[in-house]
C-alpha cells in the first residue's frame, strides 16, 4: 500500500481515495461511528459530536469536518471518546420524550439504537423535556419536538437538496427549536410534504403521518368493500423491513399478505401508470404538434405538483393535465369499479400502498373528492403497510406469492420502471417512439435516461425530429433547470421531475434505511421487475387496450378526460396572513389592495403600489381611497394583481389603476361634493 | 484624491500649530462612562461659560488662534471618578465635574490659573492631592500604550489622529512594503490577539496571504460580549482611527480590498464613532479606491451586531454579517482559508488592530521591550468587582495580578465598598470563558502562555475582583447562567450540557447536591471543554473547572454540610425562630406563603425546615427580629 | 396613514438594501426602529422580497436578542447584568421594577403597552454599576430608590396618577 495516502484507524491501515473526511474513512474501515447530523448528501453540520476520535497529536476532533491526512494515526474507541459519546446520548435522552415503546420510530430510531449500542441503562441528568404538543396539521407529516435532537437534518435537507426551506432554526440556546416559520402549523406553510425531511430524521421528530388505524376500522366494517392499489417501488423495499435485502422484489407477498389482512381486491398502481403512459404521451404529442405549453412536465409527482403551484405559476399551464397513476385509479376504481362489483361509491374504500408520504396530500386535495368522497380514501406508506403485517402477525417472508386482481392488476413494465426516476420518461419513450415512427422496436431499454444524477439531459431523434428530454430528481434540481429555462439558458420538449432524489424508490414512506446504497439497490431492482415481465409498453398492455375498447373510449378522449385529466392552479406559499396598510377605514372608501405575493412582487408591484399611492395624493383622494396590501390572489401568472373595490386587475399598470381608481372613486366625490 | 505621506505630514503641522496657538486646552471625557454621569452637558456648559466670560471658545480648530479650545475625548478609562475634565497646557486633571463646576472652572483655572481642589483627585490611603492624571497612582502604574491617544485626542477628528501620527504607518503599508515583508513583520514582533485564542497574528495573515484569491476579506471583531469587559469598546469610542489604520495594513498583508468592522448593538456610540472614522477617512482619501496615494482599493462598512455573545466566534460573527443565525461552523476549513462567503478573511480583534499600526511606527524592537518574551506588548483590562478603582486599565504583558489588583485598582474593598486590606479572594479573568485566579497567583506574570497553565486565559481582559466574602459556586453559576442563555444552541454538548450544568450547580447551591453531583459536574464539564464545536462551548465550563480545582473545599462545603461557607446561599440558609423574643404575634404565620410556620397565639411559633422556602417574608414580617436567618439571606449575590 | 408611510418605508429599506439577502440584518434593525418590533407580516413581505423562505426569516430574528417579535412598551428599561452590575447587585434593581410596575415572572411588558422591562448583558459602563438602560438614556451608579424615582417619574408623567396604584 502506498504510504503517502494511508490513514491508520484503529490499527489497521486504510488508503485514502476519494473521501473527504475522516468519517467517511473511517467507515470504510467497517466501523460504525455513530452520528446523527451526518449525510453525504448534506453540508457537513458538526453538531452531534459523537463522531469525535482521538487523532494522535491532535488530539480529539470531529472525524465529519477533519479532512483525511496521510500518516494520521486514529483512534475511534479511546477511553475519552466512548465517555464522551455516553454522556452526548445521556444528554440528548434527558431532554427527550420517554416514550419510545410507543414511538413510530420505535425500533428505527438512531438514538435507541445508540444508546443501546453503549450500554446506557440510567440517565445522570435532570429530565428537561418540555411537554410540547404535537403539529399533527399536515395531512403527510407529524411533528413530534419532544424528540427533536436539533441535528438539523431536515433543516438541511428542506434547503439544500429540496430548495423549500419550509422550515428552520428558531430562537437560540436551550429554547432551540426546528419549526415552520412563524412557529406555524406544517400545513399552513410552503411544505410540499416530500417528507425527506423524516426520511433523515435519525429520531421521531418527524414521521409520515399514520392511517392505519383507518384502514383497519374500513377493513373490519362488514359493509365496506376495501380494495389496495400497490405502487411500483413499494415491491422492492417492504422487504427491507422482514430482514430482506433492499431490491427484492416481492410483489407477489404484497398481494398476499393484503389478501390476508382482509383487502377484497388487490391491484397494481402500474396498470394506471400505463394508462398515464398513453394518456401523457398522447397530450405531450398534440403539444408538440401545436408547439404550445412545451415543455410538457410530467405531474404524477403532487411535492413537485404543488412545488409549481407555489413557486412556479407561470408553469403550472406545462404541468401535464394528466393525473398521477394513484388517482387514475382512484377515479377508475369510484367510477367503474363500483359498477363492476356492485358497490355504492360510498362503501367503497380505495387504499393505496405507497412509498410516499406527499401521496397522502394528493389523495386530499380538492380536486380529487367527488360527490364528498374522495377517490383515494387512505394513502399508506410502504412502513405502514409493513407495521400492518407485523401487526398482523404474518410471516412476510414465508407467505406464498398470490397474483393481483385483474383487471387492474395487470401491467408492462413501462408501469413498473414509474418508481425509478426517469421511469416515466422511459415509459413515454417506448411509447411515443412506436407511435410517431409507426414501428416497432425490439430493444425497449432506454438506457440515456437512466442514471443516477440529478439533472440528466438527452436528445432523441425520432423519424429526423430531434426531442430533448430533461429527467430530474430533488426539487432544488428541478429549481434549477427552471431557472435555465426560465432564462432561455435552456430548452427542453419533456421534462420529468420527482421531488425525491432517485425517484419513487427513495420515498420518505419507504423502509427506514441508513445505508446510502439502499437506493442504488431498489432501483436495479425495479429494471430488473420489468425484464422479468412479459411485456414493457403500455400499448402492449391487453386491459388497458380493453378499457380504452369498452369504457374509455380513445386515449385523449371525452371520457379518458373526465376520468383521468385534471387541472392544476397556483396557490399560496403561505396559507394565513395577509397585512392590511390601510390608513382610513372610511365605510365610504374605495378599496385599493395591492399584491405583494412572490411572483407579483417580481412583477413590479412595489412600483405599482407606489404609483397608486403617488397619484392619490396628488389628486387629494386620501378621504376617499384605503390602501392595501395582502399577500397573493392566487393570478401570479398575470400579475401584478390589485383589487379596486370589485374589480380584479390582472397585469396592471399605473393607467389601469389609475383609470379604475377615477371611474369608481366618482360617486365618492360627488358625495363629498354633496355635502360640501 | 490621492494622499501621500506629504500631505498627511502638512495636515499634521497645520493641526499642530493651531493647537499650540489656543491658551487653553479643555478635555471632557465623553467616553460611554462619562457620558453617563453627564459629560455632554457639562461640555456644553463649559462652552457657554468660556463665551460668556469673554474669552474665544474654539469648538473645531480652523486656524490658528488664540482662545480656549474645548475637546471631547474617548474614554479615559477612570469612569468611576467620571466625568473628567483635562486641563492644557497645565495637565489639570478635574475629576466628578458638574455641570455648576463649569463657571468656577473659567473663572479660577482657565482665567486665573488657580486651581479646584475640591475637583482635583486625592489618593483614599496617602490622602494626597493630585494635580495631574500622571500623579494618580490608578494611571501612574500603567502601561498606556495602545490606549495612549485615547482619552486625549478627538476621535471625531480625523486631522488630530494625523498629528499624532496617525496613517504614516498605513501609508508606508501601502507604498513601500510587499505583502510579505508587513506579515513577517508581525510575526517578528510576536504580536498575539487579544480577543481570546493568543493565536499569532501574523501567522494568520501569511496563511491567508497565501491563498491565492482574487477576494479577500479583513473584518474586525467588535463584538465584545463579555459582560464587564469594555476595552474594545473604549478602544473604538476614543481611537477608532488606529482600528482603522491596522485594517488597512491588515488588508494590505493580505491583499484584501473588503473590510467589515463587527460592532456590537449594545455600544451605540462606538457605531457612532466608527462610522464617522470610515466616513471623514473614505472623504480624505485614506480608504477607498487609491487608497493614501496608493494603487490600492480598501472599502470599510460597519455591521452592527442584534444581541449574540456567541457572534465574538468568528466563524458565528461571519455568518452573523452573511445574514444568517449566528451559529458556528467546524473548523477547518478555517476562515483564512475560506471564511467570509467562501472567501480567504481574516479576522482580528479591535484591540490586536489598533496594536497593528504602532508595531509599524515603533518598531519591533521598542514593541518587544514591552511584555514578554512570548507575550509581548501590552494588554488593556477592565477592572471591576471589589476593588477602589475600577475601570479601563493597560499593563505590559507580564504584570503580576498583584501590581494590577492593589497598585492600579487600589486594593479590595467589602460589599458596601469600604477598603479591606485583607479581602482578595479571587479574579475571574477572561469574563465568562476565563478561569479564576487566587491568592497563590497573585504574583504570576499575566501572560498568554502562564494563564493557560492554570486552567484561565487572558481572553478578551475582563478581569473581576472579588473579596473573600464572594461564594465561589455562586460566581460560576453566574457565568454558567451567562453562557448558557448565550449559546447558540448547535452543538449538542453545549446546548444540553451547560443547561444541565446549571442544574447540577442549581442542585449544589439549594442543597439537593451530594458528592457524586460534584463528580458528574466536573466529568460533564471536561466533556464540554473537550468537546463542542465551538470556542462558546470549549471555554464555558472554564470558570466551573478553575473555581472547582481552586475552591472545591467551598463546594465540599455545600454538598456535604449544606453550608455556604461566604453565607452568600439563599437556598441553603436556615431561617428559625428564637423562643426569647418571639411574642407569638402571628404575624409570620399569616406572612408565610408556604404554611411553613405554625404556632398559637402568645406562644413561640415554629418553622418547619422541610416546607420552608427561604422567601424571607417571615423575617420582614416580623416586628421583635425574632427570626434569624444564617447571613445568607440578606444579600442574595455573589 | 401611518401604517401604510411605515410600509413604504419598509419597501425603501429593502430596496436600499439591494433586495440583498446577506442584508437581512441590517434590514431588520431598520424595520424595527420603524415599528418597535418586527410584525409577522411586515417579516413575511422581507422574505418574499429578498427570496428567501420566510422560515429563515424567522429564524434569524428569533437568534438575536435585540429583535423581537412582540410590540415593546413605550418606554424600554434594560437592566445591565453584566459582570460589574451583577456584582452590584442589578438584578435587585431588575426585581424591583418589576414589581412596581406590578409584572408578574414571565411578563416582560405591562398591560397598558407603557413599560417592556428586560435585561441586557452589558452596556460597557461598568464603572458605573449597576447601570440601566431608559428608553436610549443610560443611568449609572444606581440604588433601588433612584431606579423607582426615574420610574415613577414616567408614571406621573404617563398616567397623571401617583405610582403606587400602577396596575393595580
Amino acid at each position: 500500500m502506498d504510504d503517502s495516502h494511508v490513514v491508520i484507524i484503529d490499527n489497521k491501515e486504510i488508503l485514502i481515495e476519494q473521501e473527504q473526511n475522516l468519517l467517511e474513512l473511517v467507515r470504510k474501515a467497517q466501523i460504525d461511528l455513530p452520528t446523527f447530523c451526518y449525510h453525504s448528501e448534506l453540508s457537513v453540520y458538526g453538531a452531534c459530536r459523537l463522531c469525535m476520535v482521538d487523532v494522535e497529536g491532535m488530539g480529539l476532533v470531529p472525524a465529519c469536518s477533519t479532512p483525511p491526512l496521510a500518516g494520521m494515526k486514529v483512534h475511534t474507541n479511546t477511553e475519552e471518546t466512548r465517555k464522551m459519546r455516553r454522556i452526548i446520548v445521556e444528554l440528548l435522552l434527558a431532554n427527550h420524550s420517554q416514550n419510545c415503546p410507543t414511538c413510530q420510530k420505535s425500533t428505527t430510531c438512531q438514538l435507541q439504537t445508540l444508546a443501546r449500542r453503549l450500554g446506557i441503562t440510567t440517565i445522570r441528568f435532570k429530565n428537561q423535556n418540555r411537554d410540547v404538543p404535537l403539529d399533527c396539521s399536515s395531512p403527510s407529516l407529524v411533528r413530534d419536538q419532544n424528540k427533536c435532537v436539533l441535528c438539523g437534518d431536515c433543516v438541511r435537507i428542506c434547503s439544500e437538496v429540496q430548495s423549500v426551506g419550509a422550515i428552520d432554526f428558531a430562537y437560540r440556546g436551550m429554547h432551540t427549536v426546528v419549526t415552520p416559520s412563524f412557529g406555524k402549523d406544517l400545513d399552513k406553510v410552503e411544505c410540499v410534504n416530500c417528507g425527506q425531511c423524516a426520511r433523515v430524521c435519525p429520531t421521531g421528530a418527524l414521521t409520515p403521518k399514520s392511517e392505519v388505524d383507518e384502514v383497519w376500522k374500513a377493513l373490519h366494517d362488514p359493509d365496506k368493500t376495501v380494495i389496495a392499489e400497490v405502487a411500483p417501488a413499494v415491491r422492492v423495499a417492504i422487504g427491507e423491513m422482514f430482514g430482506l435485502e433492499p431490491g427484492v422484489t416481492t410483489t407477489g407477498q404484497i398481494v398476499a399478505a393484503l389478501k390476508a389482512i382482509g383487502f377484497d381486491k388487490v391491484f397494481d398502481t402500474s396498470f394506471t401508470a400505463d394508462l398515464t403512459v398513453l394518456e401523457e404521451s398522447t397530450e405531450f404529442i398534440g403539444r408538440i404538434e401545436k408547439n404550445e405549453h412545451i415543455p410538457q412536465f410530467t405531474s404524477c409527482c403532487p411535492a413537485w405538483v404543488k412545488f409549481v403551484e407555489q413557486y412556479y405559476p407561470e408553469f403550472v399551464s406545462h404541468l401535464s393535465s394528466c393525473k398521477s397513476p394513484q388517482q387514475m385509479f382512484g377515479a377508475l376504481a369510484k367510477d367503474i369499479l363500483t359498477g363492476s362489483l356492485k358497490v355504492k361509491r360510498e362503501d367503497m374504500v380505495v387504499v393505496s400502498i405507497m412509498p410516499c408520504t406527499a401521496k397522502k396530500f394528493e389523495a386530499k386535495r380538492d380536486e380529487f373528492t367527488h360527490d364528498g368522497t374522495p377517490d383515494v380514501d387512505h394513502v399508506l406508506t410502504t412502513q405502514e403497510l409493513g407495521r400492518m403485517i407485523e401487526e398482523a402477525g404474518l410471516h412476510f417472508k414465508e407467505l406464498s406469492p398470490e397474483s393481483f386482481h385483474l383487471p387492474f392488476g395487470f401491467k408492462t413494465g413501462a408501469g413498473v420502471i414509474f418508481g425509478n426516476s426517469g421511469g416515466v420518461s422511459e415509459a413515454v419513450l417506448r411509447y411515443v417512439t412506436e407511435r410517431l415512427t409507426g414501428e416497432r422496436r425490439e430493444n425497449y431499454e432506454y438506457k440515456s435516461v437512466r442514471g443516477e444524477s440529478g439533472i440528466r439531459e438527452t436528445l432523441l431523434n425520432v423519424k429526423g425530429k430531434e426531442f430533448s428530454l430533461a429527467v430530474v430528481s430533488g426539487l432544488g434540481n428541478a429549481r434549477t433547470l427552471l431557472e435555465k429555462i426560465k432564462s432561455g439558458e435552456s430548452r427542453y420538449d419533456l421534462v420529468e421531475v420527482m421531488a425525491c432524489p432517485g425517484g419513487c424508490i427513495g420515498g420518505a414512506g419507504q423502509p427506514i434505511s441508513r445505508d446510502p446504497a439502499v437506493k442504488q439497490k431498489r432501483t436495479k431492482g425495479i429494471f430488473e421487475n420489468d425484464r422479468m415481465l412479459e411485456l414493457h409498453k403500455s400499448q402492449q398492455n391487453p386491459y388497458v387496450i380493453e378499457l380504452y375498447k369498452d369504457t374509455l373510449g380513445e386515449i385523449g378522449g371525452h371520457k379518458a378526460h373526465e376520468l383521468l385529466h385534471t387541472g392544476y392552479k397556483n396557490r399560496k406559499r403561505m396559507v394565513d396572513g395577509g397585512m392590511t396598510l390601510s390608513g382610513f377605514n372610511g365605510e365610504s372608501a374605495l378599496e385599493v389592495n395591492v399584491c405583494f405575493g412572490t411572483s407579483c412582487f417580481l412583477r413590479g408591484s412595489q412600483k405599482l403600489f407606489h404609483d397608486i399611492l403617488g397619484h392619490i395624493r396628488m389628486n387629494n383622494l386620501d378621504d376617499m381611497v384605503t390602501v392595501s396590501a395582502s399577500f397573493c390572489y392566487e393570478k401570479c401568472d398575470k400579475g401584478p394583481t390589485i383589487r379596486i373595490g370589485d374589480t380584479v386587475i390582472e397585469g396592471c399598470t399605473i393607467e389601469a389603476a389609475v383609470e379604475a381608481i377615477e371611474r369608481q372613486t366618482g360617486p365618492f366625490k360627488r358625495e363629498v361634493t354633496h355635502h360640501a | 484624491m490621492n494622499l501621500t505621506i506629504m500631505e498627511l505630514n502638512k495636515i499634521k503641522e497645520t493641526f499642530h500649530s493651531r493647537k499650540d496657538a489656543v491658551t487653553h486646552r479643555v478635555i471632557v471625557c465623553a467616553g460611554t462612562g462619562c457620558l453617563v454621569n453627564g459629560s455632554l452637558k457639562v461640555y456644553q456648559e463649559l462652552l457657554r461659560c468660556v463665551e460668556e466670560a469673554g474669552l474665544n471658545a474654539i469648538v473645531e480648530l480652523k486656524q490658528e488662534e488664540e482662545g480656549i479650545y474645548v475637546s471631547k475625548s474617548g474614554c479615559q478609562g477612570f469612569c468611576q471618578i467620571g466625568p473628567l475634565v483635562t486641563i492644557l497646557p497645565e495637565n489639570i486633571f478635574y475629576t466628578k465635574v458638574k455641570v455648576k463646576d463649569a463657571g468656577e472652572i473659567v473663572e479660577k483655572t482657565l482665567k486665573k490659573g488657580e486651581l479646584i481642589h475640591r475637583l482635583l483627585y486625592i489618593e483614599p490611603g496617602t490622602k494626597k492631592v493630585c494635580q495631574t492624571s500622571e500623579e494618580i497612582p490608578f494611571y501612574r502604574k500603567q502601561r498606556r500604550f495602545v490606549l495612549k491617544n485615547c482619552g486625549v485626542i478627538d476621535p471625531e477628528n480625523i486631522n488630530e489622529y494625523i498629528a499624532e501620527g496617525g496613517y504614516i504607518s498605513a501609508t508606508h503599508a501601502c507604498s513601500d512594503m510587499t505583502s510579505e515583508e508587513i506579515c513577517d513583520m508581525i510575526v517578528d514582533s510576536g504580536l498575539r490577539g487579544r480577543g481570546g485564542g493568543g493565536f499569532l497574528t501574523g501567522k494568520k495573515w501569511h496563511v491567508a496571504r497565501l491563498e491565492e484569491n482574487s477576494k479577500k476579506y479583513v473584518i474586525c471583531n467588535g463584538d465584545e460580549g463579555d459582560p464587564g469587559a469594555f476595552m474594545d469598546m473604549g478602544i473604538m469610542e476614543g481611537n477608532p482611527h488606529s482600528v482603522i489604520e491596522g485594517m488597512i495594513i491588515t488588508a494590505r498583508a493580505i491583499g484584501a480590498d473588503e473590510g467589515y468592522v463587527y460592532v456590537r448593538a449594545e455600544y451605540p456610540l462606538a457605531v457612532k464613532r466608527v462610522r464617522k472614522a470610515i466616513d471623514d477617512a473614505n472623504k480624505l482619501g485614506v480608504l477607498g479606491k487609491g487608497l493614501l496615494g496608493s494603487k490600492y482599493t480598501f472599502n470599510l462598512q460597519v455591521m452592527e451586531g442584534a444581541g449574540a455573545f456567541v457572534c465574538g466566534e468568528e466563524t458565528a460573527l461571519m455568518a452573523s454579517i452573511e445574514g444568517k443565525r449566528g451559529m458556528p461552523s467546524p473548523k477547518p476549513p478555517f476562515p483564512s482559508q475560506s471564511g467570509l462567503w467562501g472567501k480567504p478573511t481574516v479576522i482580528n480583534n479591535v484591540e490586536t488592530l489598533s496594536t497593528v499600526p504602532l508595531i509599524l511606527s515603533h518598531g519591533i524592537d521598542y514593541f518587544r521591550k514591552i511584555g514578554m518574551m512570548y507575550s509581548p506588548g501590552t494588554k488593556t483590562f477592565a477592572v471591576t468587582g471589589h476593588v477602589v478603582n475600577t475601570g479601563l486599565i493597560e499593563m505590559p504583558l507580564g504584570s503580576t495580578l498583584r501590581q494590577i489588583v492593589y497598585d492600579v485598582a487600589g486594593g479590595i474593598t467589602s460589599d458596601n465598598g469600604s477598603p479591606m486590606s485583607d479581602g482578595f479572594k479571587a479574579a475571574q479573568i477572561g469574563g465568562p470563558s476565563g478561569g479564576c485566579l487566587t491568592k497563590d497567583h497573585l504574583d504570576l506574570p499575566i501572560d498568554f502562555d502562564s494563564l493557560k497553565k492554570e486552567g484561565a486565559m487572558v481572553g478578551s481582559g475582563g478581569l473581576v475582583v472579588m473579596n473573600r466574602h464572594t461564594c465561589m459556586v455562586s460566581v460560576a453559576r453566574f457565568f454558567m447562567q451567562f453562557t448558557q442563555s448565550e449559546s447558540c444552541g448547535k452543538c449538542v454538548l453545549c446546548r444540553e450540557g451547560t443547561k444541565q450544568m446549571l442544574a447540577l450547580l442549581d442542585d449544589i447551591m439549594e442543597g439537593r447536591g451530594t458528592e457524586e453531583t460534584l463528580d458528574l459536574l466536573e466529568e460533564l464539564a471536561r466533556t464540554v471543554q473537550k468537546g463542542s464545536l465551538c470556542g462558546l462551548g470549549k471555554t464555558a465550563p472554564n470558570p466551573v473547572l478553575s473555581t472547582l480545582r481552586h475552591f472545591r473545599e467551598e463546594y465540599t462545603a455545600h454538598v456535604t454540610h449544606k453550608y455556604c461557607p461566604a453565607g452568600k446561599c439563599k437556598g441553603l440558609a436556615k431561617f428559625r425562630i428564637d423562643k426569647d423574643l418571639c411574642k407569638g404575634c402571628m404575624l409570620c404565620v399569616k406572612k408565610c406563603p408556604v404554611e411553613a410556620i405554625s404556632g398559637e397565639k402568645g406562644k413561640p411559633h415554629t418553622i418547619d425546615q422541610k416546607l420552608c422556602r427561604k422567601c424571607g417574608a417571615c423575617i420582614e414580617s416580623c416586628k421583635k427580629q425574632a427570626i434569624k436567618g444564617d447571613k445568607a439571606w440578606t444579600t442574595v449575590m455573589l | 396613514m401611518e401604517t401604510l408611510r411605515k410600509f413604504e418605508r419598509v419597501c425603501e429599506i429593502v430596496d436600499q438594501n439591494g433586495r440583498n439577502e446577506a442584508r437581512l440584518i441590517p434590514i431588520l434593525q431598520a424595520i424595527q426602529v420603524e415599528y418597535r418590533y418586527l410584525p409577522e407580516e411586515i417579516l413575511t413581505f422581507v422574505a418574499t422580497s429578498l427570496g428567501i423562505s420566510p422560515a429563515r426569516v424567522f429564524g434569524v430574528a428569533t437568534f438575536y436578542s435585540l429583535f423581537t417579535l412582540k410590540p415593546k412598551g413605550k418606554h424600554v428599561i434594560r437592566i445591565c447584568n453584566g459582570t460589574a452590575c451583577h456584582v452590584k447587585q442589578s438584578m435587585d434593581l431588575y426585581d424591583i421594577i418589576c414589581t412596581r410596575l406590578n409584572l408578574v415572572a414571565g411578563q416582560d411588558t405591562d398591560p397598558d403597552m407603557l413599560f417592556t422591562v428586560e435585561t441586557v448583558n452589558c452596556l460597557g459602563a461598568c464603572g458605573l454599576a449597576p447601570a440601566m438602560v431608559i428608553n436610549e438614556e443610560v443611568y449609572g451608579q444606581l440604588t433601588p430608590e433612584r431606579a423607582l424615582a426615574l420610574i415613577d417619574d414616567i408614571i406621573r408623567k404617563e398616567t397623571g396618577n401617583e405610582p403606587d396604584h400602577y396596575g393595580a
